[in-house]
Parts: C-alpha cells; structure tokens; sequence
C-alpha cells in the first residue's frame, strides 16, 4: 500500500539547512496499523505529512496504492488527498461553524457527491463512531472524545485507502484516549491501513506493528502483540 | 457560478457567520448610501440654483439713471440723469435684434392708496405689457396689464398673491374690486405670483397712466431689456453683454456723460452673474463628485480590509478545508463568490434605499438653492458594479495567498 525508498527532507533555517528525515526505507501493507513513535524532532511528524501529501520529499521515492507521488500540483496533490487520505489531528480541525454531520459531510462535498447522498453518507458515519444523536450539535457543544470521533468519521466518509492520524489521543485523557483508540481498532479490523503518529507507548502497544524513529532514521521496526483497546473500556 | 452546491456551501457559510457578514454588508451599504445622498445633493443643489434665476429672467439687461461725478462736455459734475420715454422707444428701434422684451418701471412716489377704510402700504409703479415676460411674472388670477390698457390710459392695476392674501383675504377674488390711488379709483384686474415673497407686495399699473395721472413727466426710472432666446449659455452671455454696451454706448453720448463716470448711470447683467452661479455649481457638482469618489475609495478600502480579516480569520478553515482535498482555485472561488454575493446584495441594497429616500423625500426639500435631489440610476448602478468590482478584486489577492499556504503551516494558525 505504502511504499517509500531512501526519503530525505531538509528544511533552510536561515543559512542554515536543517536535515529532517535522513533516507527512509519504509512498507506498509493493506490492513496494517503501524505507531510511528519519536521524542518531538525525530522527524515523524514531517514523515507522516510527507505521505499525506501535505508536504514534499527533497528525495526518495514515494509510491501510494501503486501511484507514483512526484512533482504534485497544489491541485493535483489535493484531488490525491481527497481520494486516497483521511486525516485525524491531534487538535481535531474540526470547522467550528458547522455542525457534526456538516464536519463529516465536508470531504463528500469535494468529491462532487450529491446533497442528500453526503447527508446520509455522514450519518452513517456517525452512526458507527456512536455519535448519531449528536449530528446537529456544534464542536463546541461537544467533548474532547466526541470531537475526536467526530473528526475520524469525517476521515472515513471520504473512504480513503490510508488513514493517518497525528497524535490523535494527544488532547485527550486515557480513559477518552482508549475509546478513541478503541474505535481505530475496529476500523482497522474493517481491513483499513491506519498510521499513527504517536509517543505514547501504551498507544503504541494497541497497534500491530510499532517503528520507532530517531535523528530522522528508522531505528527499530517491529512487529508486536495488539492490545485490545477494549479491554480498557468499560 | 451556477454550482447549486457551492451555493449552498456559501449560504450555510452567510447563515452561520451572521455578524461578519452584516459588519460587511453595512461598510459597503453605507458607502453607496452616502455617495448617492451626496450626489443627490449635489443635483438639487443644480436644480435650485437654476430655477432661483429662471424665476427671474435670466437673461434680463437693465439701466438705472444716477447723478454724474465728472465734468463732460462743459456740463458741471453732480447733474441728475433722467431717462426719458424717447429713450426707451429709441433704444427698442435701434436694437431691436438683440431685444425680445423690453420695459420701462415709473416709480410712483408719495401716492395713497386705500382700500375701503384700510390704508395700504405698498411699492406702486408703472410698467409696460412686456414687464410680465422680462420679470416672468406668473398670472394667479385675472390677466396682466396689455397695450389697450396703455393707449388708453386706463385706470387698472395688477397686485401680488402677498397682496391679495393680506387685504383681499375676505373675498373669493379680488378682481373687478377697487383700489383708491390719490384718490383716484384703479380697477384691479389680475393677480400675479412671483418667486421672492417681496415681488408679491406690488401694485402695478400701465406706465402711460402712472405718467399722466400720477408724476405729470415723460421720465421713467429704469429701463429693462431681455434678450432673444440663444441656443447655448455662452452665446446668450456674449448677447447679453453686447446689449448692455449697446445700451450704455447709446445712454452715454445721448445724456453726455463721461465715458468713465461709473455713478451716472447704472446697469444689471443678470446673465454676468448667472455665469458666476452657474459656474459655482459646477464647482459644488465637482466637489460633491470628489467626495463621493473618496466615499467610494473609503469603501473600497473597506471591503479590502474586511476581506483581509475575513481571510484571516478563516486560514484555519482553509487549511482544513485543503487537507480534506479542497483545490487552491475552490478556495479562492468559495472566498471571493461569498464576498461578490455579499457586497452585491448589500451594494443595491443600501442604493435602493437611498434611491427611495431621494425618491419619496427629494421632492419635499424645500430649502433655499436646493430643490428636488435626485440622482441618475445609470451613474448610482455603475458605482455599486465598481464598488462590487474593487472589492472582489481587492479580496482577490488575499484569497489567493491564503489558498497558496501550505496547509501544516495553516493548521498551525491559531
């Protein structure tokens, strides 16, 4: 699914250039769901924008779903991401003006699908993060944990190949943390590829396979034991 | 444009940002209110000042006898000029082609006037029958003073609207009533309207009967000329110029006064300072334009800036709106449709309303030089499409910017 061969990306501070990600070798299969783990400037964040197509490669080869990722246009880059990414943040993103089932219904508007079918759509979408009562209410009328769901059934309505998640337990409290941990389980169960970008080991452990990141190389990549996030939840 | 989803997107956006949008909507409506008001004015302005000299015939050329000051042709200094009836009749004959109307005014001084037991107290004098068309005296009731009246010196006068409304406010009319000169009684048989209140308090009479009844001379007191009517305001100007030289070249050599003797004789040229007023108005027109085109500056400025803020305030959105696969040129056309949509919906808005305002309350302004403040649809719709048009293209750049900026930077923007 995933495919990327010796990356690297450096940022100019000023003069000087800052070498983020030194040559990454990186898989990933259909139906995987990897933690990226890091201490903060070890370059997982740009990684993950990188196959989010939020940012560009200076090097390396990118290839997605068997399409190559190179020489983007801001519009060719935004139709890739509407049809294969969905994006959860560590700080939701949700759009403050609209409500639960409009956030949802957003990424449905710019595949060009009809009014009625993208409402129905969102529910549906709302409906399997349990949170179909709460389709009319604002993100400010809404929890941590419900603002989080939220913000994955917008992800999933655009049925996207990859979802990649930034810290996505990162605002929240443990016990919220492994409801929303929970969730991504079931849809990675669904036979979704799920990226998390986390730096949390417990987080970490829920996933199936954990690579680990530091200086801007892949240090260890292995595969681990899941932690069922519902054994948490009560 | 006609994206009925992308409608719906923009008016989910307006319904759900009420404030921004009416703080945006009042900038550009008030712009275009006061533009439209100001122009308005600046047309009334031009519509009084014009009516203030057609009411009194513009084109009017007149001559007042004085004393001499100079010596001339060995006659002393201090000698009192006297206008004669032949000077008049003369001066109708020699320049009879710059002339359509003309008069002479016979001052009637110390005669009493009654009516019934009231003792009245107003202007009396002697006209001639054209008096009517170089005063543009409007008839109320009755019928002005004509030749018959004049060759046969009949004892008929004509009085103001003022007149007949102080004296005459008993009766249904007072024509066919009589007036007690000096004890000689005067048939009134009109009444007239004039634009200044005080032209109303006159009583007058045919210059023949005022001349053989009242002074017992041939002398007149002013001689009043108008001039034909020209195709073009300058030609009328020259015309009117060149009668009053006319005039004074004849009056001078025939009552021998010194060329540069400035009181003997003096002369009006109504079309002189028409050209004065009428050259003020066109600088009051200019500057109501200048302030109305920095108004619409002032405007544009406005919906520049709140399109900035606008902008913004919303990069987070647009952030998100790209990382959900929004393309550059979707953001840019969502900003700037809501933006058109707004300015021109609040544009026409804020000009019908002031349309209306000039429409319903223009024809009530009565203040002196301003009359009936109206303004040209044509020009009022073209400064809303400009109004509307500088403010897209204003938003434009920021929208723009805005839809260029790399969406971690714009999530990252608190």
């Amino acid at each position: 699914m995933i495919e990327i061969k010796d990356l690297h990306k450096s940022y100019k501070m000023g003069s000087n250039s800052l070498h983020v990600l030194k040559g990454i070798n990186f898989k990933a299969e259909k139906g995987e769901l990897v933690a990226i783990m890091g201490s903060s400037g070890s370059g997982k964040s740009t990684l993950l924008n990188i196959i989010g197509m939020l940012d560009l490669a200076d090097t390396g080869e990118y290839v997605l779903d068997e399409v190559p990722i190179k020489n983007l246009s801001e519009t060719k880059a935004a139709q890739y991401r509407n049809k294969f990414l969905g994006f959860v943040f560590q700080s939701f993103n949700l759009i403050n003006y609209k409500n639960a089932i409009e956030n949802v219904a957003l990424p449905l508007y710019y595949q060009r699908v009809g009014r009625k079918e993208r409402q129905e759509k969102a529910l549906n979408y709302l409906d399997k993060v349990g949170l179909k009562e709460w389709a009319t209410h604002l993100p400010s009328e809404l929890s941590g944990g419900q603002k989080q769901r939220v913000a994955i059934a917008r992800a999933m309505a655009a049925e996207p190949k990859v979802l990649l998640a930034d810290e996505p337990t990162g605002a929240l409290d443990s016990k919220t943390s492994y409801e929303v941990m929970d969730l991504i389980q079931n849809i990675n169960d669904e036979g979704n590829t799920i990226l998390v970008v986390t730096h949390e080991e417990d987080i970490a452990h829920m996933c199936k396979r954990i690579v680990h990141l530091k200086d801007g190389v892949i240090v260890e990549d292995k595969k681990v034991e899941q932690v069922r996030a519902s054994e948490y939840v009560q | 444009m006609f994206d009925i989803e992308r409608w719906q997107e923009i008016f989910d956006t307006i319904r759900k940002n009420k404030l921004r949008t009416f703080l945006t909507g009042l900038s550009v409506a008030s712009g275009i209110f006061i533009l439209v008001i100001l122009l308005g004015f600046g047309n009334g302005m031009q519509n009084g000042i014009e009516k203030e000299f057609q009411e009194d015939a513009i084109t009017k050329v007149s001559a007042w006898p004085g004393v001499t000051s100079k010596e001339y042709n060995g006659l002393n200094p201090g000698r009192r000029i006297r206008f004669m009836n032949e000077d008049f009749e003369t001066i109708g004959y020699n320049f009879n082609d710059l002339i359509e109307y003309g008069t002479a005014r016979v001052y009637v001084r110390g005669a009493t006037v009654n009516y019934g037991p009231e003792s009245l107290a107003y202007d009396l004098f002697g006209a001639n029958p054209d008096f009517q068309f170089v005063e543009n005296i409007k008839m109320v009731e009755g019928r002005y003073i004509n030749q018959t009246d004049e060759k046969a010196y009949k004892k008929v006068v004509v009085i103001g609207k003022k007149i007949r409304d102080d004296v005459f406010r008993d009766l249904d009319s007072p024509i066919g009533e009589f007036l007690d000169i000096s004890g000689i009684r005067f048939k009134i048989v009109g009444v007239y309207s004039e634009m200044i209140d005080e032209e109303e308090e006159r009583i007058i009479m045919p210059n023949t009967t005022a001349q053989l009844i009242m002074t017992g001379e041939t002398q007149v007191n002013s001689l009043e000329y108008t001039i034909p009517r020209m195709d073009n305001f300058e030609q009328a100007v020259a015309t009117a110029k060149a009668l009053e030289n006319s005039l004074r070249g004849y009056l001078l050599k025939e009552h021998q006064v010194s060329p540069d003797d400035t009181s003997a004789m003096e002369f009006g040229n109504a079309l002189e300072q028409a050209k004065r007023f009428y050259g003020l108005t066109n600088n009051i027109k200019l500057f109501f334009w200048f302030v109305g085109v920095c108004t619409i500056i002032a405007g544009v400025v406005g919906v520049s800036n709140i399109m900035l803020i606008v902008v913004k305030e919303r990069t987070r959105e647009i952030g998100i709106r790209k990382a959900l696969g929004a393309k550059p040129w979707s953001i840019v056309g969502m900003i700037l449709h809501e933006a058109i949509f707004v300015t021109a919906i609040s544009g026409f808005g804020g000009l019908v309303f002031s349309m209306l305002l000039l429409e319903f309350v223009g024809p009530h302004v009565e203040i002196e030089y301003v009359l009936n403040p109206s303004v040209d649809l044509k020009v009022a719709v073209a400064t809303v499409l400009l109004l509307i048009f500088s403010g897209t293209t204003a938003g434009f750049f920021p929208a723009w910017r805005a839809a260029r900026i790399k969406v971690i930077e714009a999530l990252r923007d608190e």
